[in-house]
């Protein structure tokens, strides 16, 4: 596979650690899933083994949906290790925190365009938050982390995928989580159109109703 | 109203958003000097509201007579009345919110509204030493990653449809286990999947930062039936995999925290098995784990008085016309000025 020199831990995540490294003269990153001792060994194989090989075929499906992810450029399965291009730029959470309320609805406006990209093509990302997100130096926003995605033009999924984009934006961006949301379902809806955008719309609170205690739910006491 | 004393503040506490009837009296120190309880256990099925109530109205002056008995505390000496108002079942949390409203009217002292899930994390922090933790809430009602953000609780993840603790009795039932009333099915289950062997796939649906359990719940009830596995395999599968969820989403919420504390509480943190998981994941990130004592991680009147107590402190109380209980109260409406 190639030397991989000086790796330098980046991020230790939940469910992987990032590396930054040095690879045939190029800035990569190395996502290496390390093993849950917490979990059953099999459990624990087939969880890694799945999201090694799924990650990098939905983020090469992302590119034809003409949403920007970092090129894969070695999948070392039996390690369950992705190799891809290190994209340099910010992250949006972090972004979101400084930005004018202008940037910032911009920026949303913008990601609802890519997630509305990613649906229309078929792809659910599977875990939408700002963390996730990072914007270049000639202001194109990369889509990292599709370990929990999947192939589906489901209404149900695309519900659920920005079900959680939007409860992200409660947790940590709360101050501004509703414009925020809002601009991203405006996006959306450029692609998608308003019709399906509705229909999706309809399905958030349908999914939002069925969680414990909500407000709004139906048909009750 | 009565004038407070400067020292010797009591509160009692009343919790009934479920099957458990239960009341705790708390100094304002947090010593719990009281915890009686009485829980309705039903003949078969789950809990049926209407029943649960009815037991609640049946056994309150009874469990709260324990409690001042235990506590050496008189009626006239407490300083508050605080009461579960949500979230829970309608017609428990109204008996409870009826007795409380009697007292605080006979005795003349204020009300004082709490948020059950709230009740769990502040006992949790109390109990264990916790200022700041990341907090596994995982009960018959709730399963929730929850931790302090800006002026509120906020929920990071969250089942989107059943309740850890659901998951395993309804499983527990099907089976055909009994409950007894010592032992709750969690406890029956967990028996039986440590005598498990063989890990049989099942769905395993984390989505974010939140879980789903139902297809988890369904395709084991569906493998009981066809008969191919021991119960012991089908116990140890369905644990292994629902804990496994519950315990990634938690150390996703974590990651993305940078918390150092992780408190695990509801009826669920009794299982060794889960303790354990989320022992490593705390471990491995560096922060400090605690879990909740069965006594206070079940549903108890203690956690109540005792958040009671931290909102009296702060001028949080509840007038009798607002009194009105919340079956849906979400834990990020509640202000915790006590909270910094």
């Amino acid at each position: 596979m190639g030397k991989i020199n000086s790796p330098k831990l980046l991020k230790k995540g939940a469910e992987a650690s990032l590396y930054l490294a040095k690879w045939h003269n190029r800035k990569v990153v190395m996502k290496r899933r390390l093993p849950k001792k917490y979990r059953p060994l099999k459990l624990d194989e087939e969880i890694r083994l799945y999201r090694t090989i799924h990650e990098p075929q939905l983020m090469s499906e992302a590119k034809k949906a003409e949403v920007p992810t970092p090129t894969i450029f070695l999948v070392d399965v039996k390690n369950s290790t992705i190799i891809m291009e290190f994209v340099e730029g910010k992250q949006i959470k972090q972004l979101f925190r400084s930005a004018s309320k202008t940037e910032r609805e911009n920026l949303s406006l913008k990601i609802g365009q890519l997630i509305g990209k990613l649906h229309e093509y078929g792809i659910i990302h599977g875990d939408l938050t700002t963390s996730n997100m990072i914007l270049d130096a000639e202001g194109k926003i990369f889509f990292v982390d599709f370990g929990l995605g999947e192939k589906t033009k489901e209404l149900e999924a695309r519900g659920v995928d920005l079900h959680l984009m939007k409860r992200a934006l409660q947790s940590t961006h709360y101050q501004f989580a509703e414009k925020c949301f809002s601009a991203v379902i405006n996006g959306y809806s450029e692609i998608l159109g308003v019709k399906t955008a509705r229909e999706v719309l309809d399905k958030i609170r349908g999914i939002e109703r069925r969680g414990r205690y909500i407000a709004e739910r139906k048909g009750e006491l | 109203m009565r004038k407070k004393r400067s020292k010797d503040l009591y509160c009692l506490g009343i919790e009934s958003t479920a099957d458990d009837f239960g009341v705790g009296i708390s100094t304002f120190k947090g010593e719990i000097l009281a915890n009686t309880v009485s829980a309705y256990v039903p003949e078969e099925g789950g809990i049926h509201p209407r029943e649960a109530a009815r037991h609640h109205a049946e056994v309150a002056d009874n469990v709260l007579e324990e409690a001042f008995k235990k506590s050496g505390i008189k009626p006239q000496e407490l300083s508050a009345i605080a009461f579960s108002q949500g979230p829970g079942l309608g017609p428990c949390l109204r008996t409870g919110a009826t007795v409380a409203r009697v007292l605080a009217s006979y005795l003349d002292i204020p009300l004082v509204g709490v948020n059950h899930c709230i009740a769990h994390i502040e006992i949790g922090k109390l109990e264990t030493g916790a200022k700041d933790p990341i907090t596994l809430y995982v009960s018959g009602g709730n399963t929730m990653v929850a931790a302090y953000e800006v002026e509120h609780y906020r929920v990071f993840g969250e089942t989107l449809d059943i309740a850890l603790g659901n998951c395993l009795d309804v499983f527990a039932r099907e089976a055909g286990l009994h409950r007894k009333k010592s032992v709750p099915f969690g406890a029956a289950v967990e028996k039986l999947a440590a005598a498990g062997k063989n890990l049989i796939s099942l769905p395993y649906t984390v989505k974010g930062m939140d879980l789903s359990l139902s297809g988890l719940l369904t395709a084991t009830i569906n493998l009981l039936h066809k008969g191919k596995f021991s119960l012991e395999d089908l116990c140890y599968s369905l644990q292994e995999t629902a804990f496994s969820m519950v315990t990634e989403v938690t150390e996703r919420a974590l990651a993305h925290t940078d918390k150092k504390e992780v408190l695990l509480t509801g009826g669920v943190a009794a299982n060794k098995r889960l303790q354990l998981m989320i022992k490593v994941i705390a471990e491995e990130h560096d922060a400090k784990f605690g879990v909740v004592s069965r006594e206070f991680a079940m549903d108890n009147g203690a956690m109540i008085a005792w958040t009671g107590i931290l909102a009296y402190a702060h001028g949080s109380v509840t007038p009798i016309d607002d009194s009105f209980v919340k079956l849906r109260w979400r834990l990020e409406k509640v202000d915790v000025p006590w909270v910094k």
